[in-house]
């Protein structure tokens, strides 16, 4: 079946997750924290639009909340959060330095094709569409880890941590019309505790060792000291 | 059912109580009290459950089996144990100044969130919810591994967050591809990420998406397990943080991550109709309990060598339950009650002996016997339970896992044999110089309540001579449960 035979809502859940994928690749090439953060948030926006146009076009209304749920908080307060903290913090200027920028693209992109590789054995129970966004979920979620293991910036780490979580919302919302509204909820308030943690954290870090530098934290080791 | 909505509840109003008042001297008693209240709550659904079978909630929410009762009046008794003994230490720790009642507040209240996602995890029927209050329960505990604001504990506490959360997280998409295997046959709606209908419906779900399902959920509440190679986290966690907290982080976190795994994999089983989520589960757990004994040699931090111990025994139970014979099965279930006995009774011990010596450096700790026999005794005779020497329940437990492998994988026989014998020289070539030592000069006895640890003992003691019958019932009916057959 090729992609225009498609009907137009499932042309445009493959467009976003297309754009969702190219968002978490735009994370991993950005050394700037302040941008990192706004794509952050055009990720979330992005992941919001699929919900609510899965909510009108399939006619979940429930999917509603959760479109309305995920631009709140990953729209809109975890990054005005992070921008807030990032000022405050006095790290708006500064560079995150990205060794070997190539070859950390290259991983990306193998990582891609490696969860169109594991999602396979889905392909025969389900349509195309599932097929892609849930290949593409799971590119978002490793994408997201790997954007944690290639920076030293805390705040860097927050937001590969967040994108990880927006992968499994959209693995959920495209494959499965979202999850029941209790886990939804429950999800969501979790998300937001996360953030207010890791707001407390940077002060204790940086107390600790007067940077965001997670690097610096190698006190702990198995090795003798 | 109304002891089970007590026993959410129970919890939450501690919370809030101690949200307010958790700086205050008073804190400790209500903090004993809601776990006391909670423990009667729990044993009155057990009893609930042990006269009338399996109960189901209104609104299928809750589901309380013969498989999650007796764990959760094992959390009930090991939360209360531990703030018994959390009282006379936290103000130990604030009379030195290493705590303002702030914190003090903030340990209390998290506390009470912590028993409360335990049991929430144990309790509900749903497995989105339990990944929820899995997440809980890591957002409870890890600004109570900083407690102390030192930088190796800030550090530890980044570690346990970051780790966790994304292995977590993992969980979180093998739940997702859970509910879309189930959605395909029973329909979009609530309905489909209950247990009890998955359990049902098992042998329909598509073994494909089942299996990849599996691999998410083993790493996702594995890394809660601290199954190697995910359990970096672990040691740090416990060693940094207050001693109350290790004892309920290995006691209770680490079994309830262990049960989780189980009930997913009783769904996988039904499914697959192989032996895939039996065969990763053995892989990790032996290699848990092996990489685990061979690092006890390495530790010079008393709370890290034992955090070591619960890795180690943690891959055991795993790998029992991978085994998944009904002996094996049975096997795990009896261990893991004697070991969050033990090593909760253990750590308790731990923490006076680290207070005594006013260290946690295992080569400054020394002549714990003669200072203050209780503790020295405490630590010797603890040491001896959890290295399995009879006739402790860890021996039986231990002795049933050997031979549940003898009887199915003989060829494995030998490495657990090895890792029991690494194990306990481990253990026993620091424990011995600490308990039988030189006594420091001017080392002396502190206030300590050792009540708890003696109870704890002696009830392992009392497992590992018979099972009560109650207990032995319920094993047996879990073991059927996830082997399909009763052990015999």
């Amino acid at each position: 079946m090729s992609i225009t035979d498609l009907d137009l809502y499932s042309q445009a859940i493959l467009l976003l997750a297309g754009l969702i994928a190219l968002t978490s690749f735009l994370m991993l090439g950005q050394s700037r924290l302040v941008r990192l953060v706004f794509i952050f948030a055009v990720q979330g926006a992005l992941l919001a639009g699929a919900t609510a146009m899965a909510a009108g076009v399939l006619d979940y209304p429930h999917l509603y909340i959760s479109a309305g749920l995920s631009l709140l908080l990953k729209g809109i307060i975890i990054p005005l959060l992070l921008h807030r903290l990032i000022h405050r913090m006095g790290l708006h200027r500064e560079m995150d330095t990205i060794d070997h920028p190539a070859r950390l693209m290259m991983g990306g992109t193998a990582l891609v094709v490696f969860s169109y590789y594991v999602s396979l054995p889905i392909v025969q129970h389900s349509t195309l569409v599932t097929l892609n966004a849930i290949a593409v979920s799971l590119a978002v979620v490793l994408l997201g880890m790997l954007l944690m293991i290639s920076r030293r910036q805390a705040v860097a780490h927050v937001v590969g941590f967040m994108s990880i979580e927006n992968g499994l919302f959209f693995a959920a919302v495209v494959s499965t019309y979202g999850m029941p509204m209790v886990v939804e909820l429950g999800v969501a308030f979790d998300v937001l505790v996360a953030a207010v943690v890791f707001g407390v954290f940077f002060f204790q870090i940086r107390a600790s060792i007067d940077s965001l530098n997670v690097d610096r934290l190698s006190k702990l080791s198995e090795a003798e000291q | 059912m109304i002891a089970v909505y007590l026993i959410l509840l129970i919890p939450l109003v501690g919370m809030v109580a101690l949200a307010w008042r958790g700086g205050d001297v008073s804190a400790e008693r209500i903090n004993i009290r809601c776990n006391g209240l909670a423990l009667a709550a729990s044993v009155w659904l057990a009893a609930d459950v042990l006269w009338n079978g399996p109960r189901l909630s209104a609104g299928q929410l809750l589901y309380i089996d013969s498989y999650n009762v007796y764990l959760i009046v094992l959390t009930a008794f090991v939360g209360l144990t531990t703030s018994i003994f959390s009282g006379p230490y936290m103000s130990h720790e604030r009379e030195i100044g290493r705590l303002t009642p702030r914190r003090l507040k903030l340990y209390h209240t998290m506390y009470q969130g912590f028993m409360l996602a335990m049991y929430l995890v144990l309790t509900t029927n749903n497995m989105g919810v339990m990944w929820v209050a899995m997440e809980g329960a890591t957002l409870a505990t890890v600004l109570l591994v900083s407690l102390y604001r030192t930088p190796e504990s800030v550090e530890a506490a980044w570690k346990y967050f970051i780790l966790c959360g994304v292995g977590i997280a993992q969980a979180l998409f093998g739940t997702v591809l859970l509910y879309f295997a189930a959605e395909q046959h029973l329909g979009v709606g609530g309905d489909a990420l209950l247990w009890t209908v998955l359990h049902e419906h098992s042998a329909q779900l598509e073994p494909a998406i089942l299996g990849l399902a599996f691999v998410f959920l083993l790493v996702g509440y594995g890394t809660k397990i601290g199954l190697v190679p995910l359990h970096n986290w672990l040691p740090d966690a416990h060693s940094e943080g207050p001693t109350p907290m290790s004892a309920i982080l290995s006691g209770l976190l680490l079994n309830d991550a262990l049960y989780a795994v189980v009930r997913c994999k009783i769904l996988v089983d039904g499914s697959l109709g192989n032996h895939l989520a039996g065969h990763l589960m053995m892989g990790f757990g032996l290699l848990s309990f092996l990489v685990a004994s061979l690092f006890l040699h390495r530790q010079t931090d008393i709370k890290r060598l034992f955090s070591y111990s619960s890795i180690e025994h943690m891959g055991l139970m795993t790998y029992a339950f991978g085994v998944g014979s009904p002996w094996a099965t049975f096997a795990a279930l009896f261990h893991m009650t004697t070991h969050s006995l033990t090593k909760s009774a253990i750590f308790v011990t731990v923490g006076h002996a680290a207070q005594l010596a006013g260290t946690q450096r295992m080569d400054r700790i020394r002549g714990l016997i003669l200072t203050q026999p209780t503790i020295g005794w405490g630590l010797l005779v603890g040491t001896v339970a959890i290295a399995g020497f009879p006739p402790f329940g860890v021996f039986a437990s231990e002795f049933l896992v050997l031979v549940a492998t003898m009887h199915d994988y003989p060829w494995l026989t030998p490495l657990l044999l090895l890792g029991v014998g690494l194990a306990f020289a481990g253990l026993f070539r620091h424990i011995q110089p600490m308990v039988y030592g030189d006594v420091p000069e001017g080392q002396k006895p502190i206030a300590a309540n050792l009540w708890p640890v003696m109870l704890h003992l002696a009830l392992v003691l009392w497992l590992g001579l018979s099972i009560p019958a109650f207990l032995g019932n319920w094993f047996s009916q879990a073991t059927q449960l996830i082997s399909g057959a009763l052990p015999q």
